[in-house]
């Protein structure tokens, strides 16, 4: 279980978090969307404990501006938007640094199976620093898996923060991607994601969050908070929502205009 | 094309590491060879192997003999070791910190600290009482050195740390500015120095290991060895924070923890080894440097090869600097420069454009 209540976070003078609450739990995938700048990433980087923020932030029960690094490495892993590379690592060292930190330590096969996972396992002895961006963001995420492997672990899930984890990839690894955390969920852990595609979010999270003017509007299953009212509101232009004509779920904008 | 070499040996061994741990084998043996050499090498024409010979048959040594290989070759073989070892050492591990290849222990204010601090020594230490003059005698300059190193590495600590963070760039431009106003000072003493004064700083600020007895090494050694204590403490810290201090944050470092570390560490090396030895360039870039494009940037094995190269290619420096202009000597630092400019010039020009520095 992640709790955190009345988290407040700014930048500066610039306050970008107001009292916010936000939750999410094991076996689910739990989405944060919202328009740019409302707050999205900054609400994951204080539940991640990234940057100083008011409130109390548990994960697991665990108070997570108290305890110390490795024990919640041991429990999470997180995927910034971009990670910038000092020195020529290959890709499979840059996958095993994500083993070093503790848990999962000894396990060198869980390289290959990261690599596998995300479709990269041909690239192990390539260097990192010569991969397109959407290959290196599948490469961080391998690594990120690597480092909480397991869902769950002593009876508690693991738990996956992922910061627009498919902003940077095509449409295929898009979903293969969405795919990887759907069963990271499925399997009993956690996972909370920024998104920016509502219709992804709509595939594949159980809970979103919408925030907007860094408040969360409204947090529930992602057909209970994709209304029209709720979306245009928070967008600022007239998007409509609509069922999939296949499988139930909905497909949006059918229609988007900018408002006035 | 250094890129495309470093490429193919990795397709070749994805895991770099088994790689790195051979060199560590055949840098200790480099090593072992390196000490020989010095040992056996120098102006006059004592020879180790005559002695050795003599002690194995029992004899008691000439005290000539004894004096050159126990008293100047020894001392001064470790002192170049020690030193060599702690600038290569010290240069990986900012090199890590700063996650910039370029980095060397400058950036913390060691160096300018200790230059401004020996040459304080140098130009003012005749105004010293005579009690307290009396008292440090010949290691005046050293002592100044490594205060002075520790003065304004702690400055630049100080202003840089926020609520218990360090702010890494912070202490970059803090680090600027501290050295251009140390470096005003150290030039102002210089334009009310002697000419004998003059001659000092000036050789100072080339470095040597000519001067390494055993007192300076028994108070340098144990500060430089302890150091490396500080290896296996940070090296996977620096490997996290190659992705980033957060992303290293969330695999589990520390990462205050491995900065104060580093600093510390880098602090008593750089300060200890500058202060016995003056100001030696290069070592400090170019053999990290080098181990990265053979074995690849984890430090886990970078800091130990960076260590044992760095002290091979100092004692081998220093020998050149001995026999070059025989019976008198070359300062090291200019043989590290000589060699090591040029050199790192070559492999900049190799990659160019193929690894962003």
């Amino acid at each position: 279980m992640l709790s955190a209540k009345h988290i407040s976070a700014s930048y500066g003078q610039r306050k970008i978090l107001h009292d916010v609450a936000f939750h999410a739990k094991g076996g689910a995938v739990t989405a944060i969307v919202g328009p740019n700048g409302s707050g999205k990433s900054t609400l994951l980087k204080a539940v991640t404990g990234e940057i100083d923020h008011t409130g109390v932030v548990t994960l697991n029960g665990v108070d997570i501006d108290t305890a110390k690094p490795w024990e919640l490495a041991a429990m999470r892993g997180v995927l910034p938007q971009a990670t910038p590379l000092a020195f020529p690592f290959t890709v499979s060292e840059v996958v095993r640094l994500g083993l070093a930190s503790g848990i999962s330590a000894a396990r060198h096969e869980l390289v290959q199976h990261a690599l596998d996972r995300v479709g990269l396992v041909t690239y192990g002895a390539r260097f990192y620093q010569e991969l397109s961006g959407g290959e290196q963001q599948r490469v961080q995420l391998a690594r990120v898996l690597a480092q909480v492997w397991d869902p769950v672990g002593h009876g508690k899930p693991r738990w996956l923060f992922l910061d627009e984890p498919v902003s940077a990839l095509d449409i295929g690894h898009q979903l293969q991607v969405m795919q990887i955390a759907r069963d990271y969920a499925d399997a009993g852990g956690g996972v909370v994601a920024v998104m920016h595609d509502l219709n992804l979010t709509a595939m594949f999270a159980d809970q979103v969050a919408l925030i907007s003017e860094g408040r969360v509007v409204a947090q529930a299953a992602p057909n209970a908070v994709f209304t029209n009212e709720n979306l245009s509101a928070a967008y600022h232009c007239t998007l409509r929502v609509n069922a999939a004509p296949d499988s139930g779920t909905f497909l949006l904008p059918h229609l988007a205009r900018r408002a006035g | 094309m250094t890129m495309t070499m470093e490429m193919h040996a990795a397709s070749q061994a994805v895991d770099r590491s088994a790689r790195a741990n051979a060199l560590t084998l055949w840098l200790i043996g480099l090593l072992a060879v390196a000490c020989i050499t010095s040992l056996a090498v120098g102006a006059s024409g004592a020879s180790l192997w005559n002695a050795l010979w003599e002690s194995l048959q029992g004899n008691t040594l000439s005290v000539r003999d004894r004096v050159v290989l126990w008293d100047i070759r020894l001392p001064r073989t470790i002192m170049a070791a020690l030193v060599g070892a702690a600038l290569a050492f010290s240069g990986a591990a900012m090199q890590g910190l700063f996650r910039n290849p370029l980095a060397d222990p400058g950036l913390i204010g060691v160096s300018a600290g200790a230059g401004f601090g020996a040459i304080a020594a140098i130009v003012l230490g005749g105004f010293l009482p005579a009690s307290l003059a009396a008292l440090v005698g010949p290691h005046l300059v050293p002592f100044a050195a490594f205060a002075g190193s520790w003065i304004s590495t702690i400055i630049l600590y100080r202003v840089s740390t926020r609520k218990g963070r360090t702010s890494i760039a912070t202490m970059l431009l803090a680090g600027i500015a501290l050295g251009a106003l140390t470096g005003a000072v150290s030039g102002l003493l210089v334009y009310i120095a002697d000419d004998a004064q003059l001659r000092s700083l000036t050789f100072w600020g080339m470095g040597s290991v000519a001067g390494a007895t055993w007192s300076k090494l028994s108070v340098a050694g144990p500060l430089i060895v302890l150091s490396f204590c500080a290896m296996p403490l940070i090296a996977k810290g620096l490997n996290g924070l190659a992705l980033g201090e957060a992303a290293a944050s969330h695999m589990g470092v520390d990462v205050q923890r491995v900065k104060n570390t580093a600093i510390l560490a880098v602090a008593l090396a750089v300060g200890a080894a500058v202060a016995v030895s003056g100001g030696i360039g290069f070592v400090g870039i170019v053999v990290p440097h080098l181990l990265r494009l053979a074995v690849g940037p984890d430090h886990r094995y970078l800091l130990r090869n960076s260590a044992l190269l760095g002290a091979s290619l100092l004692i081998f420096a220093d020998v050149i600097s001995r026999i070059v202009i025989a019976p008198a000597e070359l300062p090291i630092g200019i043989i590290t420069a000589v060699i090591g400019g040029p050199f790192f010039l070559w492999i900049l020009l190799r990659q160019r454009g193929l690894l962003d520095l």
